[in-house]
């Protein structure tokens, strides 16, 4: 049996199970969440193996008809195993810590089945093959995660939940217009099928026009500099593990995932010439900028927030770069700061769950009184800096070599200026947060619960295990097929339709 | 909120009858005339909400309606998988259509295409107690206002 349908089928399945389960065993959505989500992780890892292969699963069973697909596609390749690899295993972790700490917010099912359906709009983002049914679970997350925001109900949540639905629902609207342009320009959705007529017509002004759309439309997704108005509310508002969900991977599937398959495998990067400089000018503004507002933040996740807008210009540079290095430092970016931003966005929920504080210059020297918190917080702060032996020194080192290659050595002396400061301000959310002088109010702060500790002990393992993909078995195994999909371009039509 | 003027309130009840059988055909001929399982949910749902209008929402007992909407929406949402893993376990593929593809009937007629009225009924149960349970959310919010 072909397991591609069970990423959307079975957290969809268990979203509305949980309200019906729920109200007759009290405490049962804990158990359920958990098993789809360890479910999932574990689907995920047994796909691992088959990356390499670009395997179609058509619903249904309406096969293409003489090479042209009519029915919907789902497309499993090197890029989309990567995608649910960080999904579903981030989820996972979010899940387990929302077990304790989602126990202080009422009505705990409602959560559940919002990050259910979260979830699967995400794993549907990643499978589809088709720019409709992309566009259908785009907004499925991007509406979960405006009810997720808001969560707490409280002015500051639903201001933010506001914000980032008004800019949220412009993005929607901005890539539902450039999907009906698409289609009278292509007369196809499948990316498949389309990129073969836009191979055959060449670049039009329609084309052009198209590319703008869905540029600002997954940009404001991804929260690209100049379009990043939302992120700095929307993600600290969001309950902590939602927060860990929504900088971790929500704007990379939403954005940078978007961004990547419609520009490289549908359009063809090489084939707007100005799409490289485009997208190496938004990385490297959100980067600089995104470092040094996150600077002179006082706010702990607001200043996480601001770094994920710096990091993921990271990503989106390195992406501008289309070399092969270029694409493989993106990616493996990618994965590196899904993990430590979750990681860094549970312990700031810890800190909150113990202290109810987010405020840096109220906070300080908590390392004595949560271990774990701390040590895990100050090993994914040293990676995220680019500290030699952890991961996020490698896959800083790979863009920056990249762009030195591409020939753009001074683009990456400005990456290395905002690493700098990316040390900078991670230096002060430590020494204000963990290190220095423990405040009154806080001496009788204690570790967080023993299953919020879990996933971040794990996270930190995985986070300081992540060097080890840049050794060759494990990267031809990972990275390899997806950078190959990236890099093979327009190819991707053959792969999925054949001939 | 108190209900209307006893005029509209007679109105109302002539109206929905009529109502609710013409959300009812849409949902079932869903796979032969335009419309189907969303357009005819929101149609079944128009006369409950004609008649919370009517009647005052005083009248109705919200908490019990609201769980029992969530419920049917629930209920809509996992019926209208199972039809999806049917044709999985059936048919080797999700959404494959087994009863078609078995007994495809003749076209135009009400018992044809197989797993499509289904899933146009679970849609429509789907749509109407979804749209049921926000309208009763809303009128809800706005009697705590008042009070």
């Amino acid at each position: 049996m072909n397991w591609i349908p069970a990423f959307v089928a079975i957290p969809l399945g268990a979203a509305f199970l949980i309200p019906l389960i729920e109200h007759w065993i009290k405490g049962s959505s804990d158990f359920l969440t958990n098993a789809v989500t360890a479910f999932l992780m574990g689907l995920t890892l047994s796909f691992i193996h088959q990356a390499a292969q670009t395997q179609v699963y058509f619903v249904g069973g309406w096969e293409p008809a003489e090479g042209i697909p009519f029915g919907i596609a789902l497309v499993v390749d090197g890029l989309s195993v990567l995608m649910l690899l960080v999904v579903n295993s981030i989820a996972f972790f979010a899940t387990l810590y929302s077990v304790k700490y989602m126990a202080r917010y009422t009505d705990k099912g409602k959560f559940f089945t919002l990050f259910m359906l979260m979830l699967a709009g995400m794993n549907g983002v990643v499978i589809a093959g088709d720019l409709f049914n992309m566009f259908v679970f785009l907004e499925i997350t991007a509406i979960a995660s405006y009810a997720l925001v808001a969560f707490g109900i409280g002015s500051e949540e639903l201001e933010a939940s506001f914000k980032y639905q008004v800019l949220g629902g412009t993005a929607s609207a901005l890539v539902l217009f450039g999907i009906a342009i698409f289609y009278m320009m292509t007369k196809t959705l499948n990316f498949a099928d389309a990129s073969r007529v836009i191979a055959a017509t060449g670049v039009t002004p329609a084309l052009l026009f198209v590319s703008v759309l869905f540029l600002v439309g997954f940009g404001l997704k991804s929260a690209l500099m100049p379009f990043h108005a939302w992120l700095p509310d929307a993600h600290p508002s969001a309950p902590a593990p939602i927060s860990a969900m929504l900088s971790g991977v929500v704007i990379k599937v939403l954005g940078v995932y978007t961004l990547v398959r419609i520009f490289f495998n549908v359009i063809g990067i090489g084939t707007i010439p100005a799409l490289k400089t485009v997208l190496l000018s938004l990385g490297v503004i959100s980067m600089v900028a995104g470092a040094f507002l996150a600077l002179g933040q006082q706010d702990m996740k607001r200043l996480l927030a601001y770094s994920s807008i710096s990091q993921v210009g990271y990503i989106i540079f390195a992406f501008g770069l289309g070399t092969e290095l270029g694409i493989l430092g993106g990616l493996f970016h990618l994965m590196n700061h899904s993990v430590l931003k979750s990681l860094l966005f549970l312990n700031s929920g810890a800190v909150v769950y113990e202290t109810e504080s987010r405020d840096m210059e109220k906070l300080g020297g908590l390392m004595h009184k949560m271990p774990v918190t701390g040590t895990t917080s100050m090993i994914a702060s040293l990676s995220m800096s680019g500290l030699p032996p952890l991961g996020g020194f490698f896959s800083k080192l790979i863009i920056i070599w990249a762009s030195i290659d591409a020939g753009y050595p001074l683009l990456g002396a400005v990456a290395v200026i905002a690493s700098i400061v990316t040390l900078a301000y991670y230096f002060k959310l430590q020494k204000e947060v963990f290190l220095g002088k423990l405040a009154d109010a806080f001496q009788k702060a204690k570790e967080a619960p023993v299953l919020m500790c879990i996933p971040m002990i794990c996270l930190a393992i995985i986070s300081v295990g992540l060097g080890l993909l840049l050794l060759d078995p494990v990267r031809e195994m990972v990275l390899t097929p997806a950078v190959h999909v990236i890099q093979g371009g327009v190819d991707y039509a053959r792969m999925v339709l054949g001939g | 909120m108190k209900g209307m003027t006893v005029i509209v309130k007679k109105i109302s009840q002539l109206m929905v009858p009529s109502i609710f059988l013409l959300g009812l055909y849409v949902v079932v001929h869903g796979h032969l005339t335009p419309g189907g399982g969303f357009a005819g949910g929101v149609l079944l749902v128009g006369c409950f909400v004609l008649q919370i209008l009517a009647y005052g929402s005083d009248e109705v007992r919200n908490d019990l309606k609201k769980w029992r909407a969530s419920l049917s929406e629930s209920i809509g949402i996992v019926l209208f998988l199972f039809i999806a893993l049917l044709g999985l376990f059936q048919g080797g593929v999700f959404f494959y259509n087994t009863i078609a593809r078995a007994h495809p009937g003749s076209a135009l007629d009400l018992f044809s295409a197989g797993l499509i009225p289904l899933s146009n009924l679970a849609i429509g149960i789907e749509v109407a107690a979804a749209l049921f349970a926000i309208f009763l959310t809303l009128a809800v919010f706005r009697m705590e206002k008042h009070t």
